[in-house]
């Protein structure tokens, strides 16, 4: 097949509003996916992903443009043929009692049932298909409300599965883990996409693990324009400092992850390897301090000796302090910071707004 | 048309590449057992039950007749004294077929409404359907007719029909306002607040109608909000019976629908619910069940609130091609006991059934609540 799975055709999203002109979310914009993607929709807080993916789900009509799957209109399809080739995770927590993860995931073949939603062998083999394919088989006998956010999140998916989707479009889905299980969906997700050609579009928070896994980002800056493309470009295009513009974060263009602004701003020598050098480094990053190589001797110098009592040295101005934790070592520190060097340069910055 | 009308083709197979890891490791005997079993034992109990509450409320009253009688009448034959059968089909056996329709019907009524409004506190009327009724009934009983008594002395009389009249279309104009309201208003909480309302604007105006009536018709007022099945005669049972009967077939019909909707509207219409088609089915179902038990019967309270919870609890599911069936019968199961109960067996008096409904029913559910703590979890929050 020559077309693409999806296409947007100028899809701009927002809030129709009576007779007043439509309240526009999401700026215009064309983009086109193959099967088998991932697709992650990043941006700040109110840019409007929810809005473009409840737009994109056929759950509000566009401000304009159009929605093409497999060469059809979305918002022309009737609500049962849209569930045939679509289905959604909704970010909401879903509280059903009373339902195992079979009968919850069992609803994902509506789409195909008849009134009375009788199951058909083949039915049932899709739903066991579906619990495999996201690892819930053990899941299938329990309750929903005896299950853990992440059990949920997966059996969710397996009813989105069930309904044999070309596309499947998930609002945050990883929004109440906690992080291994955030890894953890998110590695299913791309596997998903990957074994069974569905491709699959998500909004997420978790940048670094967009970047990691999606073989495409949407990224909506706050004033609802998308820049669409690889992570790695847009990251090298400068995309994610224009998207999260804010005074206080800057995007770290070689670990991929924002950073408090103020950060390395004050030298400061680290000599040492090994974990407790790594720690450190953070500890002092996260002060505020620059840890550099060479430095003459005015500068701080934290010297590491994992052996001795007090492996942390510090060196400021001739002087020597010896600690036995990274904690004691801050603090003798903050009690230099009324030396000359940080505080002054710090307020020039105009950075730290608890100073100024 | 991009793929085959089937439950299957394409997309079966792609879930069933070769490539795909976990494939086969499924016990599939063991993970179907992961639907919800009824429990047959339970079923069989309930029914049997309801039979000998039929029987029951054939055989006992004022006025005891045998079983063997009651079967005979009920076979066509005569009973051994003929006063024995007039009394069983002429007044008792309307009765408890009225109860047993009231009572399947309020319980599904009263199920709709709470997986519609995902709302465990939700009940028949909720939709401001039974305020409607009511209105119209005080209109009739309050404000219509002279001042003499000789109305309210025809009351008794051709009077249950009059009342039956002007409560349904007090409960049909209720109906029109929700179903036009329905249509404007995006979500099923604002449709709950407006039915509140109704019920608050319906019943200040009837206790004006109240304040300035006098109080033989007050009386008959409130006799008519006590609620009987009492009243209703074979002439009257010809509407209420195909009315129910057909809201208890369109609720069966609703199964899917209401099992998507327990995922909340967004998730049933990315399932492929019309949700305005499902939304206008459940409302004119529940207002038909309501409105039409409501006009025959009064308000009759609890049935609706408590028996799809005590079904939920009994058979643990939520499922409502199940739930329905069974809230039929544990409706009319609970609402022949009422009715029973309210006749104070060996004696001449009647209690209000509403008293009873609630008297017997709230201890029996707060029972069932504590041993099984499993009612709240059946409803998204």
């Amino acid at each position: 097949m020559t077309d693409p799975l999806i296409h947007l055709h100028d899809v701009s999203a927002g809030y129709f509003q009576g007779r007043r002109p439509p309240l526009v979310v999401v700026q215009p914009f064309s983009v086109t996916l193959d099967a088998g993607k991932l697709v992650c929709v990043i941006g700040p807080n109110g840019a409007g992903k929810s809005t473009l993916l409840r737009t994109i789900a056929g759950m509000q009509n566009p401000v304009g443009g159009r929605v093409d799957l497999r060469g059809r209109d979305i918002h022309r399809m009737s609500a049962a043929e849209r569930a045939r080739q679509l289905s959604v995770v909704l970010t909401q927590r879903t509280e059903i009692g009373l339902f195992t993860g079979y009968a919850l995931v069992a609803m994902g073949r509506q789409p195909y049932t008849s009134w009375h939603g009788h199951l058909s062998e083949q039915d049932h083999a899709v739903i066991r298909e579906s619990l495999a394919q996201v690892g819930a088989l053990p899941l299938a006998g329990r309750p929903i409300n005896a299950m853990s956010d992440g059990e949920r999140q997966k059996i969710m998916i397996a009813r989105a599965l069930a309904q044999e989707p070309d596309l499947m479009i998930l609002d945050e889905p990883t929004a109440f883990l906690d992080l291994p299980r955030r890894v953890e969906v998110m590695l299913l997700l791309r596997g998903l996409a990957r074994r069974t050609g569905r491709t699959v579009l998500l909004s997420t928070h978790d940048l670094d693990l967009a970047l990691r896994n999606a073989d495409h980002l949407w990224l909506i800056d706050d004033r609802g324009t998308v820049t669409a493309g690889l992570p790695e470009d847009l990251v090298l295009q400068g995309a994610f400092e224009t998207a999260f513009a804010s005074a206080n974060v800057e995007f770290d263009l070689e670990s991929g992850a924002f950073k408090t602004n103020g950060m390395g701003k004050r030298p400061i020598v680290l000599q040492g390897e090994g974990i407790a050098s790594v720690w450190t480094r953070r500890a002092l990053e996260r002060e505020g301090y620059a840890v550099v190589d060479q430095a003459p001797d005015d500068i701080p110098h934290v010297t590491l000796s994992p052996d001795a009592e007090h492996p942390w040295t510090l060196v400021v101005s001739g002087e020597s302090h010896g600690t036995d934790s990274i904690g004691a070592l801050m603090d003798a520190l903050g009690g230099m910071s009324a030396s000359p060097f940080p505080t002054k340069r710090h307020v020039q910055d105009g950075i730290d707004r608890r100073d100024g | 048309m991009s793929r085959p009308e089937n439950s299957g083709g394409q997309g079966y197979e792609t879930t069933h590449r070769p490539d795909s890891p976990e494939r086969g490791t499924a016990a599939p005997s063991a993970v179907r057992t992961a639907m919800p079993v009824l429990k047959p034992v339970l079923i069989a109990a309930l029914l049997m039950a309801l039979v000998v509450m039929f029987l029951t409320t054939l055989a006992v009253g004022s006025v005891s007749i045998p079983v063997e009688d009651v079967v005979r009448v009920l076979l066509g034959h005569d009973a051994a004294r003929p006063s024995w059968t007039r009394i069983i089909l002429d007044f008792r056996l309307p009765q408890a077929i009225t109860a047993i329709l009231a009572g399947a019907g309020l319980g599904v009524a009263g199920l709709l409404m709470q997986t519609f409004f995902r709302n465990p506190l939700a009940d028949p009327f909720v939709l401001g359907v039974s305020s409607g009724a009511s209105l119209g009934v005080a209109l009739v009983v309050l404000a219509v007719g002279g001042v003499t008594t000789s109305f309210l002395a025809g009351l008794g009389l051709m009077g249950d029909l009059a009342l039956a009249v002007a409560a349904s279309a007090g409960a049909a104009v209720v109906l029109m306002i929700v179903l036009f309201a329905a249509r404007r208003i995006a979500s099923g909480m604002s449709l709950l607040v407006l039915g509140l309302l109704f019920g608050y604007l319906t019943s200040a105006a009837v206790s004006l109608l109240l304040y300035f009536s006098i109080p033989e018709r007050i009386q008959a007022y409130i006799t008519w909000t006590f609620g009987s099945f009492t009243g209703v005669t074979w002439g009257q049972l010809v509407i209420l019976g195909p009315m129910i009967a057909g809201g208890l077939f369109a609720a069966f019909l609703l199964g899917k629908p209401l099992n998507a909707l327990l995922l909340g509207e967004s998730y049933a219409f990315s399932m492929g619910i019309n949700l305005m088609r499902a939304r206008f089915a459940i409302l004119t179902t529940t207002a038909v069940l309501a409105g039409t038990i409501t006009a025959f019967c009064g308000p009759i309270g609890f049935i609706g609130i408590a028996v799809p919870h005590l079904c939920r609890s009994l058979f643990n599911t939520a499922d409502h091609h199940q739930l329905t069936p069974l809230t039929m019968l544990v409706g009319a199961l609970v609402a022949l006991i009422a009715a029973f109960a309210a006749s104070v067996p060996g004696s001449n008096i009647v209690l209000p059934l509403n008293a009873v409904t609630s008297l017997i029913g709230a201890p029996v559910v707060i029972w069932v609540l504590l041993r099984r703590q499993n009612i709240k979890e059946s409803f998204s929050s």
